[in-house]
């Protein structure tokens, strides 16, 4: 059951403009684990995360997807890793680009090759694991935040990732919104990486916290373990909010 | 299409081929009255037309030539044939218009662009046009929100730079945008090809159907011009 489903050694980035985000990083997720990845802006996470489906081509270092090179050269291998890792941005109207829902859902699997009633159930079962089945025929614009948010999240389902990536997916949702995105997550069965500033969001989901600060991992452990120490929490610029013990 | 072919034959008739226009607002109307498009959304949708009509009104005051006498006022034969020819062909366009987009949403008249074999990308640029004319319509919303409570109002020439200055960051945010839906579009596999919808086989009727409209109208500026 230890198949690696994502493993990063030695990650080295620098923006063509000689900004350099990533020195060095090293982490390895298992199958089946669900791990917040944490750290002040600018630390790097977005950066980290355009590597793992090789949007931004990999100059120093490697990323495997289950067990698989993702070599930036190679045409092939790119796109078989865009559909393994999915990737969910944190702004809904940038992910939702389709007529409608249905439409948005389908545009992942379509590419892939899923054609039909396949492709018809894919659509289907995706929109079912958030809740959303019955707005498949909705433009994206009528639909609330949070519907937004969940939308986004069945198009990257219905592409069966081998690892799903989030970016601050609890961020501008509210308190019942953020819930039920809590609920549906937990009730997915896959690998998760979750960058996140909410600390309690991601105690609540993951059982493991990782904290990237000034381009490498500057804490892997249990997230219990994590958030307890203050210290690293203050060095790192996180907080936990007032009033909230583990 | 059939509505453009409606307004390019409507076009091509001479205005004072008054019999073969009476057939043309009788066809289009019993068009929208099958439809049952309400006649208020088609009074309301029509109101564009007034400058148009504005414009035409004008016209027979200016012009050279037979002069004819209306109401005590000395009136150009030519400008009243101008005039006249502006005022039912822009109606009848407005009309045929307004019968395309009631009776067909815009994501069919994109499809069907797409079976008349429009270039993809063309249908694709229409396509996310759709999609974010309300995002950016909403991000212009918030600017002017933002300007208005502090203490901004547009009066005069000076206050142009401001719009002009919104206007640009707006410009660039909406490229930005455009940026991050395009790498959210490559992380789910994008290869250059929208999804096309499974494609209903259009039937002979249905085509047949479309051309009614514009074969009829055909048909009776024919009849009136034999007469």
């Amino acid at each position: 059951m230890s198949e690696k489903s994502l493993e990063v050694s030695g990650l080295a980035y620098a923006y063509p403009d000689g900004n350099q985000a990533l020195y060095g990083v090293n982490l390895s997720i298992n199958q089946g684990e669900r791990v917040a990845l944490l750290g002040p802006n600018g630390a790097g996470k977005t950066t980290l995360v355009l590597h793992l489906n090789g949007i931004i081509p990999t100059m120093q270092g490697q990323v495997r997807v289950a067990g698989k090179l993702v070599d930036s050269k190679n045409a092939e291998s790119i796109k078989s890793v865009r559909h393994k890792v999915g990737v969910v941005f944190q702004d809904p109207d940038d992910q939702l680009f389709m007529p409608t829902v249905g439409q948005d859902v389908a545009f992942g699997p379509y590419n892939s090759g899923l054609r039909g009633i396949e492709l018809e159930k894919a659509v289907k079962e995706a929109l079912e694991l958030v809740g959303m089945s019955e707005f498949i025929d909705r433009p994206p614009h009528h639909l609330s935040f949070g519907q937004r948010r969940r939308v986004a999240v069945a198009t990257v389902l219905a592409m069966k990732p081998e690892i799903l990536v989030m970016d601050e997916p609890s961020s501008n949702l509210d308190p019942a919104a953020r819930r039920e995105l809590a609920e549906i997550i937990t009730s997915l069965d896959v690998t998760l990486l979750m960058v996140t500033h909410d600390l309690p969001f991601a105690y609540e989901l993951c059982q493991r916290a990782v904290i990237l600060s000034a381009g490498v991992v500057a804490a892997d452990d249990e997230i219990s373990k994590v958030l307890s120490n203050k210290q690293l929490l203050t060095a790192n610029r996180l907080e936990l909010p007032k009033g909230f013990n583990l | 299409m059939a509505a453009l072919l409606f307004i390019l034959v409507a076009v091509a008739t001479p205005i004072t081929n008054i019999a073969a226009y009476i057939a043309y607002f009788s066809l289009i109307w019993l068009a929208l009255i099958t439809a049952k498009i309400p006649p208020l959304t088609v009074i309301k949708r029509s109101l564009i037309e007034i400058p148009f009509v504005a414009f035409a009104l004008l016209m027979p005051f200016f012009g050279q030539g037979e002069r004819v006498d209306f109401l005590g006022l000395s009136l150009y034969q030519e400008g009243i044939n101008a005039g006249a020819g502006i005022i039912a062909k822009a109606t009848l366009g407005v009309l045929s218009a307004i019968l395309l987009s009631a009776t067909t949403t815009a994501r069919e008249i994109l499809r069907g662009l797409e079976i008349l074999r429009l270039p993809s990308t063309l249908v694709q640029i229409a396509t996310f046009m759709l999609r974010y004319l309300n995002v950016v319509t909403d991000e212009m919303e918030r600017m002017s929100v933002a300007r208005a409570s502090r203490g901004f109002d547009a009066k005069g020439i000076r206050h142009w730079r401001v719009l002009a200055n919104s206007a640009g960051a707006l410009f660039i945010r909406s490229y930005e945008r455009g940026e991050r839906v395009h790498l959210a579009m490559l992380s789910r596999g994008y290869g250059g090809e929208l999804p096309k919808e499974e494609r209903e086989e259009v039937l002979p009727q249905q085509i047949a159907l479309g051309l009614a409209l514009p074969l009829l109208a055909l048909t009776s500026l024919l009849i009136s011009i034999l007469i």
